[in-house]
């Protein structure tokens, strides 16, 4: 019979790609003498192995048995744990990842680099490469039929390791035509049988191609409590054989066969053989896609939860449809306790189906760890990282794209925070630098904290660099906060020189304009010789929006309530009109330009004054301004359908949405806009703006 | 029917173990590791138990052990699958009563040719 192998594939990739990470962690926090640890590993690598064997990755199987090697005797305690074994066993971790993706995706991949990692191990190990593991796959093919003269007198206690002989006759009938005695001589009498012992022995005379290492395999598990004689009966050779095999395992003299009595003698015909299949060629996986985007575990609780709801919802809804084909107003009161239970139950469904978008935040928190550590050696500074709020759930696809902003985050954290172990002692610091992580949920939406202990960031270095790459006028003057966002200026680097850990130059204007990609924000604090905090704000799903929903002239537009600072009424005394038909008002110290939507998209609006009109201040990309509006109206969760699929893709507008009443709402993009008012005003090219328009210049 | 106890701490190979022998006729109980391996052979009988060595909680020579105490698994035959194939583990395994050993890696076809040398 065959089995097809390739279904238990995605499960097997997956458990080793959580066996790497469980070995990478491991390994991360591996001191000497931990041994529940270092078991740990042992077996996360045993299985990888195991599994690609039994699969068909022999490549992950060769590598692996090395690493295994190596662990196994940590395990033993016959080898020391130094941190250079764990370097290479880290680096080992990347290989075999290297290797199941590859034979995942059907790619090449980087042999070289497996090449040399494996000769390291191999260094490690003290021996040459071995390459004994393959063999239990390699039958061997004997074509010409033997005939072989097997004795069998097997030890009292055998059939207490569970073996009995009946199964092992019969197999050797499968390979051939069988020929059975069995020697009852030394049955002693029955008042002395033990029925726990086992009293016969048997010769045997096996007709059969299969060689003699199948028949000795047959008896492998008992050649320990047997004696066991396998010897080529010579004169009944169907064909002339020259050499004469005797095999004589596990008793030194020979002893003369017992043929006292033969009892019965039977002839076990052969059963149809089972096909021994050369299993050489590997199981390949079928090509695919990268699966990140394909699938999504979810957890049971979560799917259950949601059958539970439908079955609610079915039960209401069939609930109001009795009602509806027999109505009258004397059930209006049934029938509004329906509607309700039914706005119930659709949002609890709305919110069991976003639930399971959401992942914990420790699946793109599990691989600082690791790089944290490496990065420590590269730089030779020596820190800790710190991992808070890993629990913390959030949407898969804004997962998916924060990863590598944070990684930018804790580069710059270690190569611009952290300063080296002498200064930090000279500062009166603790020896190790402390880099923190954490995330947790803030009123809708979530923030992550990459904190260091380290030097914080200069501010006049900053202040001095902006003013070199002409990114401020020299005799600007800037709020702290306002300088810590230069640093986010495209083309800014402070690092004195550039390292290749970070600081190319490119980098934190990409890391920002990222998190505003996904309608999020970054911001910074820091505290001279104390350290530096990035806080980094996400909404918890890009699926669904907070909005408010305001009024102009007939449209309504959809403001997302993250970029809202503040709605206000504007009073006459604090406008101010610059040229180029600019109108700014005075919000406390700052200058808010004024962006009458009407004018932008060019629409009818009741109230084209500014007098008195509402105005709503967004924030976005540091830069404050007033949307000038006719009403406020509700505030509410909308669903958010692309523009670009279902029509095309328009300035200022990010998407739309379906309201209540199943009209069509445009949600503004309050950075489109913004560029959008600012190409205007430089289309009527008056003079120059107030600093802090300029700044937006540089976003494009 | 044939009654197979399957316990392997991975859940691919348990699936194919389990899966090539249901597909063959026998029936599967699987358990992810030698403690639930344990209680699950004390509730029923079983004709083969199946077992890895290198499992969290309880590993499988000491499942073996255990079962060996049973009234029930006195003769009951038990494999270990194991990638060490060196004596040193058989002996182990001998000494904790185990009946045979299946050497990863190893195919269907494979698993179930062997299986027949201790039960049917």
């Amino acid at each position: 019979m065959t089995v097809d192998l390739s279904q238990f594939i995605p499960s097997f990739l997956e458990e080793s790609f959580e066996g790497l990470e469980l070995m990478e962690s491991g390994l991360l926090n591996l001191q000497a003498g931990d041994s529940e640890l270092i078991h740990s590993i042992f077996r996360a690598a045993h299985s990888i192995k195991g599994g690609a064997g039994t699969f068909g990755f022999e490549n992950v199987t060769d590598f692996t048995h090395l690493v295994e090697t190596l662990l196994d005797e940590m395990r033993d305690g016959r080898r020391e744990i130094t941190n250079d074994d764990t370097e290479i066993l880290l680096e080992s971790v990347d290989c075999i990842r290297l290797l199941i993706e590859a034979a995942r995706d059907g790619d090449e991949y980087d042999s070289d680099k497996i090449e040399q990692t494996s000769d390291r191990l191999t260094i490690a190990l003290e021996k040459k490469p071995t390459t004994d593991n393959n063999d239990s796959f390699k039958e061997e093919k004997c074509t010409k039929e033997k005939h072989y003269i097997i004795n069998f007198v097997p030890e009292l206690s055998l059939a207490k390791t569970g073996n009995d002989p009946i199964f092992l006759l019969s197999a050797l009938a499968e390979l051939g035509t069988l020929t059975v005695k069995a020697d009852s001589s030394t049955l002693p009498a029955l008042n002395d049988i033990d029925p726990l012992e086992l009293y016969l022995s048997w010769q045997l005379r096996l007709i059969s191609d299969a060689s003699i290492e199948d028949i000795e395999e047959i008896f492998e598990w008992v050649e320990d409590e047997c004696e066991l004689d396998i010897t080529i009966d010579e004169a009944n050779q169907p064909e002339k054989n020259p050499e004469q095999t005797t095999l004589n395992k596990n008793h030194e003299s020979e002893e003369p066969l017992k043929q006292n009595n033969d009892e019965e003698t039977q002839v076990i015909t052969p059963e149809p053989k089972i096909e021994v299949v050369k299993e050489n060629s590997p199981i390949t996986a079928k090509p695919k896609a990268k699966s990140d985007v394909g699938s999504i575990r979810v957890g049971v609780d979560k799917v259950d939860s949601l059958i539970n709801l439908v079955g609610e919802l079915v039960i209401t809804q069939s609930m109001l449809s009795e009602l509806g084909s027999d109505f009258d107003l004397s059930k209006l009161d049934r029938l509004t306790n329906g509607l309700e239970q039914l706005l119930q139950n659709t949002k609890e469904l709305q919110e069991s189906v976003m639930r399971i978008r959401m992942l914990p935040i420790s699946f793109a928190f599990n691989r600082f760890p690791r790089l944290v550590h490496d990065l420590a050696i590269k730089t030779g500074k020596e820190m800790e990282l710190i991992i808070k709020g890993e629990q913390t759930e959030l949407d898969k696809t804004v997962m998916e794209q924060i990863g590598d902003p944070l990684v930018h985050l804790i580069r710059n954290a270690v190569d611009h925070g952290i300063e080296p172990s002498e200064i930090r002692l000279a500062n009166g610091k603790s020896k190790k630098g402390i880099i923190s992580l954490d995330a947790y949920h803030q009123g809708g939406n979530i923030v992550i904290e990459i904190s260091d202990d380290g030097s914080g960031i200069n501010r006049d270095n900053v202040f001095n660099k902006a003013v070199e790459k002409g990114l401020i006028d020299a005799n600007a003057t800037l709020s702290d906060s306002q300088v810590y966002d230069l640093l986010f200026e495209p083309g800014f680097s402070t690092a004195q020189e550039v390292t290749d850990i970070s600081g190319r130059g490119v980098g934190m204007d990409v890391v920002k304009r990222n998190i505003q990609a996904l309608g999020g924000r970054i911001q910074v604090d820091s505290t001279p010789g104390q350290g530096s905090n990035f806080k980094v704000n996400l909404p918890l799903t890009l699926a669904i929006l907070d909005g408010q929903l305001v009024k102009v002239g007939t449209e309504t537009y959809i403001i997302p309530l993250i970029s809202i600072v503040e709605s206000l009424q504007i009073e006459k005394e604090f406008l101010n009109r610059v040229s180029g038909d600019m109108d700014l008002y005075r919000l406390r110290e700052d200058n808010v330009p004024i962006l009458p939507v009407f004018q932008l998209f060019n629409i009818d609006a009741q109230c084209n004054e500014l007098d008195n009109a509402l105005l709503v201040v967004v924030e976005a990309d540091g830069q404050k301004v007033g949307l000038m509006v006719d009403d406020l109206l509700a505030q509410q969760q909308v669903v958010i359908k692309s523009l670009k699929d279902n029509y095309q893709q328009v300035l200022g507008i990010s998407g739309a949405t379906i309201l209540g009443d199943g009209s069509v709402a445009m949600i503004l993009d309050i950075p489109g806009m913004i560029q959008m008012a600012l190409e205007k005003a430089q289309r009527s090219q008056h003079q120059k703006y107030p600093n802090q328009i300029e700044k937006v210049g540089g976003y494009n | 029917m044939t009654k197979v106890l399957v316990v392997d701490d991975s859940n691919s190979i348990r699936d194919m173990v389990s899966f090539t022998l249901k597909s063959a006729g026998y029936q599967t109980t699987e358990a992810k590791d030698g403690q639930e391996g344990l209680v699950k052979a004390k509730g029923g009988n079983f004709d083969l138990v199946i077992s890895d060595v290198n499992m969290p909680n309880m590993d499988g020579i000491t499942l073996c052990t255990e079962l060996r105490k049973l009234a029930n698994f006195k003769f009951t035959p038990i494999l270990m699958l194991t990638t060490e194939s060196s004596t040193d583990m058989k002996m182990k395994g001998k000494a904790a009563g185990a009946t045979g050993w299946l050497v990863k890696p190893f195919n269907p076809e494979k698993l179930l040719a062997t299986i027949k040398r201790v039960v049917r």
